[in-house]
């Protein structure tokens, strides 16, 4: 089986655009990753795109539409909050079977304002707030207050991981927003869902991210000079626990798709030196401090404390801002997280660069639940 | 009530000549406990292993959130708790009959279901539902 690099890979800055369609969108990052890789889309010899809000309205073959209709298989994925790691996988596995040596995959989603999950439809009454909360940041919060119940994990703990978001997004252009927001801000906004507060809560904006990818004898035949090395993709789906079907465990999976993201690779958390991991919440990502082995079991809050895991500490996570502040285009995220560990990789990420990153991971949750794991090399 | 309300959710039974509670599926095979109808074990993967159980009223305190903002129309502050019951079954619910303050609410607190209407809540026809609740023992 080849190796698998990623050549071009880019996304657009998060934003706003409901004057846009989603295909525009889906194609603008297109072209960016095609241009990154130095090639067509005559190249292309086969496309997976992630979307969800159309995940009935063949948007890869709407992008195709816009950017060139070559007639090449095309592949719709929808995975929900995994959805870009899943068309990202789709691609890397279809050179792994000897299929194809250039393949794009393509993140992208329009997005509404507001609160996601928990409208529970059905027959009868609706069951929001009448049997607790099916909200996004309740969920969450939940999973979050489960971790502080046997750490002792508490709200100012949360409320750092946004601050330390917020503040890596103020040195990452493409992100939604770039506002510092002090700890006293994080913890006096709007509260949510306890411990959530709107700080605390990922930013629902319209996004796209691309990625080119190559087997190992198309990346030496172009030039591997800006390549970077897919080491592991795994993926998991929520092994059964006690009270997964009532509690969405977002831990188990992870860590299920973690240790076959590590024995893939041939690597330890102790070797990773940047990750961009799915903070949803603040409350998420302090679960997956330990979930992806960067600590022991218990020490998430001493991580965030200690400020290991902030640009120049021991394990950088989310120095694009992560989700909390770069935005979280659903459908998008998981490639655009591989574009930030990418850039990383290049040494291309200016004042944010984590200096000297050779190895670094990417992480998705999709609820439901799916957990995609990427671990990318340097060249 | 003229008529007899309808249970909020499924699991929920209002038997004619008894008090309301709450319907587990069990497994014979490795003693897991769903909520809803289901003829394979997800834990065990056994077939035709479940059977239907009464569950206990009674549970403690695992996990819970405060929610302040929910969707246009719904009443907050509440309480979405996380409760383990007693022989067995994880419940979500609301916890009531307790300040909605997250330090007044302690993990691993005993707590008890309750059966009430379901804060009012009709169908398009019209009908009046049943639903559970939590409150501290």
């Amino acid at each position: 089986m080849s190796d698998v690099y990623v050549l071009g890979v880019d996304m657009i800055k998060f934003g706003r655009f409901p004057d846009r369609t989603v295909p525009n969108i889906g194609a603008e990052a297109a072209l960016m990753a095609l241009d990154d890789a130095g090639l067509t889309i005559k190249d292309m010899q086969a496309m997976y795109c992630g979307n969800l809000g159309q995940a009935n309205a063949m948007v890869g073959q709407r992008i195709l539409q816009e950017i060139g209709q070559t007639g090449i298989p095309v592949v719709n994925c929808a995975n929900a909050c995994a959805t870009g790691a899943t068309a990202f996988r789709e691609a890397w596995m279809s050179i792994k079977a000897d299929m194809y040596d250039v393949v794009l995959a393509v993140g992208v989603e329009q997005m509404g304002k507001g609160l996601l999950g928990g409208a529970g439809g059905g027959d009868g009454i609706p069951k929001e707030g009448l049997l607790g909360s099916g909200t996004m940041p309740c969920v969450f919060a939940e999973a979050g207050m489960e971790h502080s119940k046997e750490h002792g994990t508490t709200f100012e703990q949360f409320a750092k991981i946004s601050v330390k978001n917020h503040h890596h997004s103020t040195m990452n252009p493409k992100a939604m927003y770039q506002i510092e927001t002090p700890l006293d801000v994080v913890m006096n906004a709007e509260m949510i869902s306890y411990p959530n507060t709107k700080l605390m809560c990922s930013v629902n904006v319209d996004g796209s991210a691309a990625a080119v990818l190559v087997s190992e004898k198309k990346a030496k035949e172009l030039g591997m000079g800006r390549a970077v090395k897919v080491r592991a993709s795994a993926m998991a789906s929520d092994p059964y626990t006690d009270r997964d079907l009532v509690m969405p465990d977002v831990n188990a999976c992870t860590r299920l798709a973690a240790e076959q993201a590590y024995e893939m690779a041939g690597v330890g958390p102790e070797d990773i030196n940047l990750v961009e991991l799915h903070d949803c919440f603040a409350t998420a990502e302090m679960l997956h401090y330990e979930n992806l082995g960067l600590c022991q079991d218990g020490e998430a809050g001493k991580m965030i404390d200690e400020g290991h895991v902030e640009l120049g500490g021991k394990v950088p996570v989310n120095v694009s801002g992560g989700l909390l502040s770069k935005g979280h285009p659903l459908g998008a995220t998981g490639i655009a997280n591989i574009y930030e560990v990418c850039t990383h990789l290049r040494g291309e990420a200016g004042e944010r660069q984590v200096e000297g990153a050779t190895l670094g991971m990417t992480h998705v949750i999709g609820l439901g639940t799916a957990c995609g794991i990427h671990i990318l090399e340097k060249v | 009530m003229a008529e007899k309300s309808l249970p909020a959710v499924s699991y929920l039974k209002i038997p004619d000549d008894g008090d309301p509670y709450l319907e587990g599926h069990k497994c014979g095979g490795c003693g897991a406990v769903f909520l809803g109808e289901r003829s394979v074990c997800s834990k065990c993967f056994a077939r035709d292993k479940i059977s239907t159980v009464k569950l206990k009223d009674t549970g403690v305190l695992h996990s819970f959130s405060v929610v302040y903002r929910s969707f246009p129309g719904i009443d907050v502050p509440y309480v979405s708790a996380i409760v383990d019951l007693d022989g067995g079954g994880t419940v979500k619910g609301n916890l009531i009959n307790i300040e909605p303050d997250p330090e007044k609410i302690k993990f691993g607190m005993k707590v008890k279901l309750i059966y009430q209407d379901a804060l009012g809540r009709k169908d398009k026809e019209g009908n009046s539902y049943l639903s559970y609740f939590f409150e501290p023992a």
